[in-house]
């Protein structure tokens, strides 16, 4: 069989195409895990979430009994320069929590008042899909855990995250820890972290540490998959919001205000 | 080869000098002091024999990190009914609650330097 040059570039061209397209399938085959919505449960499944009740929180504004509960439980160091603090739980202005859900005539209850955060532990976490690692990942039960064993510090989960829960280990964190827990280890420098929803705590069917620290009832902690759950009933009764929703990241932690 | 009795006996002079070491202690019986360490008191026996934790330890802390961390599955139970968390910080160190004389004289003598230290906190009686 003979090819000439118009019949050699027709052939070479369909090949490539061939080529691109077998390439391709692997990728149509196997899509981004679709985002799983925050569903009923009626199975009798576990969704962590938590429930926090800004009002009651606003009650007494310079209260940090959560945030130091929670620095004490997981070794958080205090570093002096604001760049390279390490922050699990903490407290930040209600306009800069709540970007799309505020205007300039908002109530004087809420306006330059501090909202309590944390991670959203997101049912389609922004963080988990670039973490090259998996060293985050998504539970079963929705807390997005994190391995430190694994974490390679490149921070791309850092830049993910919207709502800035993530902090970098800029420095080696154990000389600004004021009491070690030997408990709970420290991190190293390099490392990423963030709030474990006290995953520690919970495999010992205990609270996290800062809805046991909190005297006035703000926050509450439960299964979201049952309905009968108090997070359930307190979503029911009361209008929540949640942080940035038009990202879809779907936060499981619910603000009442 | 020019000055080849010179050079022959240098290199065997050399040679002689270089395994006075080998020789020396093949003539005094001299053997290799393995690390002496420290066990905890009172405490007869680890979760797995001795000679199996000796040589396995790290694949065991392995198993246990994965397991505790990656799958939730933090505990377990031993053929005799106790149940141990798996955890460096709160099952190993709790017997062998002294590093330098425990941990660190097997590491230093083979030369291995693991890194669980750099997170996991070393109990206090590791300290000085």
């Amino acid at each position: 069989m003979t090819v000439d040059r118009r019949g050699f570039f027709k052939l070479a061209g369909l090949g490539a195409l061939g080529l691109a397209g077998a390439r391709s399938l692997p990728v149509l085959g196997n899509p981004a895990p679709a985002p799983s919505l925050p569903g009923p449960g009626p199975d009798g499944g576990v969704r962590w979430g938590m429930v926090v009740d800004l009002r009651a929180c606003l009650n007494d504004e310079g209260c940090r009994d959560c945030i130091v509960a929670c620095d004490h439980a997981h070794n958080i160091p205090q570093l002096p320069d604001r760049k390279h603090e390490v922050k699990w739980i903490w407290k930040d202005p209600y306009e800069e929590v709540f970007p799309m859900q505020t205007h300039e005539y908002l109530e004087d209850a809420l306006h330059g008042h501090p909202a309590l955060v944390f991670c959203n532990h997101c049912d389609n976490p922004p963080c988990v899909r670039v973490c090259p690692t998996q060293a985050t990942w998504k539970r079963e039960d929705g807390i997005v855990m994190m391995d430190w064993h694994r974490c390679i510090g490149c921070r791309y989960c850092v830049a993910a995250c919207p709502y800035g829960s993530r902090s970098f280990n800029w420095v080696d964190p154990r000389s600004y820890i004021e009491t070690i827990d030997p408990e709970f280890p420290t991190r190293t420098r390099g490392v990423v972290e963030k709030c474990n929803f006290c995953d520690e705590r919970l495999a010992r069917n205990q609270q996290p540490a800062c809805v046991s620290a909190c005297p006035h009832g703000a926050l509450t902690f439960g299964n979201l998959a049952d309905p009968t759950s108090t997070v359930r009933l307190l979503l029911k009764s009361r209008y929540s919001i949640r942080r940035k929703p038009a990202l879809g990241t779907h936060p499981e932690v619910f603000y009442l205000v | 080869m020019y000055d080849a009795g010179k050079i022959i006996t240098g290199l065997l002079v050399f040679l002689v000098l270089v395994t006075t070491p080998v020789w020396f202690n093949a003539a005094t019986h001299a053997q290799a002091r393995a690390p002496q360490l420290k066990l905890p008191e009172g405490v007869t026996a680890c979760v797995e024999p001795t000679a199996e934790m000796r040589a396995s330890h790290m694949d065991l802390l392995n198993e246990w990190r994965n397991a505790a961390v990656r799958s939730d599955e933090r505990f377990f139970t031993m053929p005799d009914g106790k149940v141990y968390e798996k955890s460096l910080s709160l099952t190993c160190l709790k017997c062998h609650d002294n590093k330098e004389e425990f941990c660190d004289r097997c590491h230093n003598y083979l030369a291995v330097s693991p890194y669980c230290w750099d997170c996991h906190v070393e109990p206090k009686g590791g300290r000085s």
